[in-house]
């Protein structure tokens, strides 16, 4: 991709970056396919189930069966709804949530943007989507709508701050917001970021669950209080655009974790390093989206004020010890 | 160099492009497939399933906006602190004391919600 990205631009060099933004956009549509069906038999599994197993070969086409019924599903908009506002919400969510992907790198060959504030633009764009759900929520003029989309707002600024925050550390330890320069850092370091930013990885990876919004910090949704929240009026492929963005967010999040702090395509041990860097790549990202399953499947939900009250209470003043002790240690050694 | 940069964004524009065809173009394949068949009872606002009382657009809880206040205060520091970040190696210790200071400044208003019992929800 490099030497593609240093060429002036032409009809060749700009279908190739065309053609692999459709490649990417295909994987993701896959993985969030397989993502939903995998979290469905994980949980069965953890509850003494088998989770889906009718649809094809043990289940295997089980969400392609679902997008298929959802696209035949009729458009139902509420007749108190705001029209404009309640046709653009599902845009507004997922558009982002696609976008930010334009700037992972998955191995130091296989990537696309490599923007010099890759790090940040991550972070930018990826704060648009709670527009969407907000937007939706209101637009529907639907009580559990407005409760779920007033508390999903409020629970992505809150955590959004100690999330950002929590990733100075590693910013500080490497000098560049280009993901590529933080993966070889941590290859000259010859440690992931996980070790010497340990409080920093628990921060971020609290927080990014609460941006994920998946178990426990899930209210947001909370089927059983709710009614989906935001969600509640939408159907058919109105509804599958949010949960698709909500699936790609899983997949966008694994990455940056995988990159910031476990080291990218990095192997853990020299001698492995015959192993080609993908390999390790899509392992430690797998991980990362087994983890999210786990813990759905593990955990209770929190309660909304205990929910703000861990984001400013403790996450943001930890993030903020964890920026000065991180810039001290530099300082000192 | 120019073509590099260039061609960076030019990426990012496909992505955005993309991001948005795809909606738009299985709705409207969508409205080929779907039945079409709207009827006032379909069409009213989910509540339990009873008749909806009253409208949603009302004054909501003033707590929420409260907190999107102090989002901005720190949303704001960071922008600060990303650059911080990156430039730190050149900065050195004069700037880590500018910024422990700024960051107290912005502290203190943390500890005056927190007396406040703003962070407080009930």
């Amino acid at each position: 991709m490099s030497q593609f990205l240093a060429q002036p631009l032409g009809w060749g060099t700009g279908l190739i970056f065309a053609l692999s933004a459709v490649v990417l956009l295909g994987v993701v549509l896959g993985f969030v396919t397989y993502a939903i069906y995998f979290e469905r038999k994980v949980v069965g599994w953890v509850q003494f189930r088998h989770g889906p197993t009718r649809t094809g070969p043990l289940g295997l086409l089980q969400t392609v069966a679902d997008v298929l019924k959802l696209l035949l599903k009729e458009d139902i908009i509420p007749a108190l709804a705001d029209k404009p506002l309640f046709v653009l919400a599902p845009l507004i969510a997922f558009v982002p949530s696609f976008a930010v992907l334009a700037t992972l790198p998955f191995t130091e060959s296989i990537h696309f943007a490599d923007l010099g504030i890759g790090l940040l633009y991550y972070i930018a764009v990826s704060g648009i989507t709670t527009l969407g759900s907000l937007c939706g929520a209101w637009a529907a003029n639907n009580k559990y709508s407005i409760i779920g989309g007033m508390r999903a707002a409020a629970q992505m600024i809150s955590y959004e701050i100690p999330l950002i925050m929590s990733l100075v550390g590693v910013i500080l330890m490497t000098g560049s917001l280009n993901l590529i320069d933080i993966v070889n850092k941590q290859a000259e370091m010859g440690m992931w970021f996980f070790i010497p930013q340990i409080l920093g990885f628990g921060i971020f990876i609290i927080a990014s669950l609460a941006e994920l919004s998946r178990t426990p910090f899930d209210i947001v949704e909370a089927e059983s209080e709710l009614v989906a929240g935001h969600m509640t009026e939408y159907s058919g492929f109105r509804y599958a655009f949010f949960m698709l963005a909500e699936y790609v967010y899983v997949f966008g999040m694994a990455s940056i974790t995988t990159l910031v702090f476990l080291g990218g395509w990095l192997p853990p041990f020299e001698f492995l390093g015959f192993i080609p860097g993908i390999v390790w790549f899509i392992l430690k990202f797998s991980f990362m989206v087994f983890f999210y399953m786990w813990l759905r499947a593990t955990f209770p939900r929190m309660r909304a004020d205990q929910l703000m009250q861990l984001g400013w209470k403790v996450l943001l003043p930890l993030s903020l010890v964890n920026i000065f002790v991180t810039a001290l240690l530099k300082e000192l050694l | 160099m120019a073509d590099l940069y260039s061609n960076n964004y030019l990426i990012v524009a496909i992505f955005f492009i993309l991001g948005l065809a795809l909606p738009i173009g299985a709705l409207t394949a969508g409205r080929f497939l779907r039945p079409n068949n709207p009827i006032a009872e379909k069409r009213t606002t989910y509540e339990s399933g009873m008749e909806p009382i009253g409208g949603s657009w009302v004054q909501f809880n003033v707590k929420y906006y409260i907190y999107a206040l102090l989002f901005v205060v720190f949303d704001v520091e960071t922008i600060f602190l990303y650059p911080w970040a990156v430039a730190y190696d050149q900065l050195g210790l004069f700037a880590l004391v500018e910024m422990l200071i700024f960051v107290t400044l912005l502290v203190i208003g943390l500890i005056y919600a927190w007396k406040k019992k703003v962070l407080e929800w009930d």
